[in-house]
C-alpha cells in the first residue's frame, strides 16, 4: 500500500491551471523531495495532499483510501503539514503551540490529558526544543521556530509528514540539523516524509527519491542520481548546472554555473561520472 | 506575561473565573447603590429591614430601575468584549472590533430612522436597530461568500466601506432632525444604558447560548490564530467555523446594540487587556472577556452616573475616556 498515490491530478485557481497533469506516488517510509522551478506547483501539490485545496480532477489516495473519504480531522491525524506561517500578533508559547498538534485527536469539549502532554513533551525532546517550552514563539530564532513547527507536526502522530521548504531562511548548520531530524524521524517512526525544497544538494543527500515538476507536470521521479542530471535540470530550470559527486560519501552534487563562464560550460556539456 | 506559564489550564481557570466573577458581582452591587435619585447605602439597607412608604420607593428604584440597568450593562459589556475577541481572532487583526462588519452603521441607521419618525424606544427603535445591523452584516457576509474567496482582508474592507456608507446616511438623517431629536440621537450614538427596563430584559435571553457556543469553539479559535491554512491542516473546518463564529457574534452584538446604542471601545480594550495579562489561549480569554467585560461596563456606567452632578452622561463617553488612554498605555507597555 502506497503512502500517497496521485494520478492525473489537475488543480485550478480561477481560470489558471496550476497543476495540469501530475501523477506520482510515495511508498510508506519514503523520503520524497519535490523540486522544480518557482511556480511549478510544488506547494500546491503539498496543499492538495494535505486536503487544503480540492483538485479539479484526478485521483488522490492516502494510505490506499481516497482523500475524499477522510473527514478533516481524520486527515489531520494522518497527514501533517509544516508551513512557515507565523502570526506575531497572537504569540503562543512553544508548549502551547506543540500541544495544538493534539487537536485532531481530541473532541471539541475534550481537554488535553496527561497522555497528550507526554506526547508533546516527547515531540519537543525529539526536536530539541524542550528547553524552550515556556518561551513565546515570537522570541525564537528561525531555526528554533522551524523545529517547534516540526514538533507540532510530530505531536499530530501522522503517518505522513509534508514540509514546505523547511530549510529556507536557515543557515547551513541549521539546514543540516533540520534534515538530520527528518531523517531520524523517518528511521525511528517509519514516517513518510514529503518535502518541497529548492536546495538540490540537501535533497540529494537525504531524499530517497526526487520528484521533478515543471509547469504543473511531473517531469521525472526516481532516485536522486537519476533525476539530478544536467539534462533534466536544464529542462526544468532552463539553466546549466554542473553535476558531480560529493567528495565525501559520494552522493550527487549540483553546482550552479555562471552563464559567461566558458571554462565551466565546457565541463557541463561533458557528462561526469 | 502574568499568569501565563506551564500551570495547567484548569488550575488557571479555577483562579481566574471566580476572581473575575467576584469582581463582576461586586461592581453590580456597587452599581445598585449609586444613582441620580441620591439614594445611598443607608437608604437601601433600611428599605430591606422593612416598612414605610420610602422603603417601597427605594425597593422600586432598586429592582425596576437600577437592577435592569446593571444587568444590561453587564450583558452589553460581556457581549461587546467577546465580540471583539472573536473578530480579532477570525480576521487575524488585532484592531478588529465588534462593530467591524458594519453592525454599528446598520444599527445606527435603523435606530435613527425610528427616532426620526418618532417611534417608541421599544419595539420600534429597538427592532429597527436590530434589523439594520443584521441586514448590513448579512450583506457583508454574502459579499464575502460570493466574491471574497481567498482574500483575508475582504471582510474587513467590505465592513469598513458599508460602515462609511451608513455614516453618510446617519449624517443625512441628523441634518434633517430638530431640537430634542438631535440630542436623543446623539445619546444613542454614544451608547445609552438608561433605556434599560425590566420588561425588556428577556431580549437578552439568547446571549448565554451564544456565549456557550463560542466557549465550545475556543480551541479551534486558538488554531485559527496560527493562520487559516495551519488551522485547516490541524483538522479545523475553517469555512464552517467562520460562519458559525461570525454569525453568532453578529447576532449577539446586534441584539445588545439595539438595546444600548453604540458603546464604543469595550470590544477593543477588554480583549487586548486580557490578552496582555493572560496570554492568547481562548479557553481562558472567552470566560475572562465575558466576566471582565461585563464588570468593565458596569463600572463605566457607574462612573457615567456618578461623575456629573445631577443627571448622567452617555456611558460611551466614559468607556472611551477611560479606555483610550489605558489602551495606549497597554500598547506602550507591550513594546518595552
Amino acid at each position: 500500500m502506497k503512502a500517497v498515490a496521485v494520478s492525473g491530478l489537475r488543480v485550478r485557481a480561477g481560470r489558471r491551471e496550476i497543476i495540469t497533469d501530475l501523477s506520482c506516488a510515495a511508498e510508506q517510509g519514503d523520503f520524497l523531495a519535490v523540486i522544480g522551478p518557482n511556480g511549478a506547483g510544488k506547494t500546491t501539490l503539498l496543499k492538495v495532499m494535505a486536503g487544503l485545496i480540492s483538485p479539479a480532477s484526478g485521483e488522490l489516495r492516502v494510505l490506499g483510501r481516497p482523500l475524499a473519504a477522510y473527514s478533516r480531522r481524520q486527515l489531520a491525524a494522518t497527514v501533517a503539514l509544516v508551513t512557515q506561517q507565523l502570526n506575531p500578533d497572537f504569540p503562543f508559547t512553544v508548549e502551547e503551540t506543540v500541544l495544538m498538534g493534539r487537536a485532531p485527536h481530541l473532541g471539541l469539549l475534550e481537554r488535553e490529558r496527561r497522555h497528550d502532554f507526554d506526547i508533546a513533551r516527547q515531540a519537543m525532546a525529539f526536536t530539541q526544543v524542550d528547553h524552550l517550552a515556556a518561551r513565546r514563539l515570537d522570541q525564537l530564532s528561525g531555526g528554533e521556530r522551524q523545529r517547534v513547527m516540526i514538533a507540532r507536526a510530530i505531536c499530530q502522530q501522522p503517518r505522513i509528514m509534508l514540509l514546505d521548504e523547511p530549510t529556507a531562511a536557515l543557515d547551513p548548520a541549521h539546514q543540516l540539523a533540520i534534515m538530520q531530524l527528518l531523517h531520524r524521524l523517518l528511521k525511528a517512526e517509519g514516517m513518510t516524509v514529503i518535502m518541497v525544497s529548492h536546495d538540490l544538494n540537501l535533497a540529494a543527500m537525504f531524499a530517497g527519491r526526487v520528484l521533478l515538476i515543471k509547469e504543473g507536470r511531473g517531469l521525472a521521479i526516481g532516485p536522486p542520481e537519476e533525476i539530478l542530471t544536467p539534462d533534466y535540470l536544464r529542462q526544468a530550470y532552463g539553466c546549466s548546472m554542473y553535476v558531480d559527486r560529493h567528495p565525501l560519501g559520494g552522493t550527487v552534487r549540483v553546482s550552479l554555473v555562471a552563464e559567461n563562464d566558458h571554462s565551466l560550460c565546457k565541463a557541463v556539456s561533458t557528462p561526469v561520472d | 506575561m502574568l499568569f501565563q506559564s506551564h500551570s495547567s489550564l484548569s488550575r488557571r481557570l479555577l483562579f481566574i473565573v471566580p476572581l473575575l466573577g467576584l469582581i463582576l458581582l461586586l461592581s453590580m452591587v456597587a452599581s445598585l447603590l449609586e444613582g441620580s435619585s441620591g439614594l445611598g447605602i443607608a437608604d437601601v439597607l433600611a428599605s430591606f429591614s422593612g416598612g414605610g412608604g420610602k422603603a417601597a420607593v427605594v425597593q422600586t428604584i432598586l429592582w425596576r430601575i437600577r437592577l435592569p440597568r446593571a444587568v444590561l450593562a453587564a450583558a452589553v459589556g460581556a457581549t461587546l468584549s467577546l465580540g471583539g475577541l472573536v473578530f480579532q481572532a477570525r480576521l487575524g487583526n488585532p484592531l478588529a472590533e465588534p462593530y467591524i462588519l458594519g453592525i454599528s452603521g446598520g444599527a445606527a441607521v435603523g435606530a435613527i430612522l425610528g427616532m426620526f419618525f418618532g417611534l417608541a424606544m421599544f419595539p420600534g427603535v429597538t427592532l429597527l436597530a436590530f434589523a439594520g445591523a443584521m441586514l448590513v452584516m448579512a450583506t457583508v457576509l454574502l459579499l464575502a461568500r460570493t466574491r471574497g474567496g481567498g482574500r483575508s482582508d475582504f471582510l474587513l474592507l467590505a465592513g469598513v466601506m458599508l460602515n462609511a456608507f451608513c455614516s453618510a446616511c446617519i449624517m443625512f438623517l441628523l441634518s434633517l432632525s430638530r431640537g430634542s431629536q438631535v440630542q436623543h440621537i446623539l445619546f444613542w450614538l454614544m451608547g445609552d444604558l438608561s433605556m434599560a427596563e425590566p420588561g425588556r430584559l428577556w431580549l437578552l435571553l439568547p446571549l448565554p447560548a451564544c456565549f456557550f457556543l463560542i466557549l465550545i469553539l475556543a480551541r479551534p479559535m486558538n488554531l485559527l490564530l496560527t493562520g487559516q491554512e495551519s488551522a485547516a491542516a490541524l483538522g479545523v473546518h475553517v469555512q464552517r467555523l467562520t460562519w458559525v463564529l461570525l454569525g453568532t457574534t453578529s447576532f449577539m452584538v446586534s441584539l445588545v446594540v439595539s438595546q444600548s446604542g453604540l458603546v464604543g471601545f469595550v470590544g477593543l480594550l477588554v480583549p487586548h487587556f486580557f490578552r496582555l495579562l493572560l496570554g492568547p489561549d481562548h479557553r481562558i480569554l472567552v470566560p475572562a472577556c465575558i466576566l471582565g467585560g461585563g464588570a468593565y461596563l458596569v463600572l463605566c456606567d457607574l462612573l457615567a452616573r456618578a461623575l456629573p452632578a445631577g443627571g448622567e452622561m452617555p456611558v460611551g463617553v466614559i468607556t472611551a475616556l477611560v479606555g483610550a488612554p489605558l489602551f495606549v498605555f497597554l500598547l506602550w507597555r507591550s513594546r518595552t
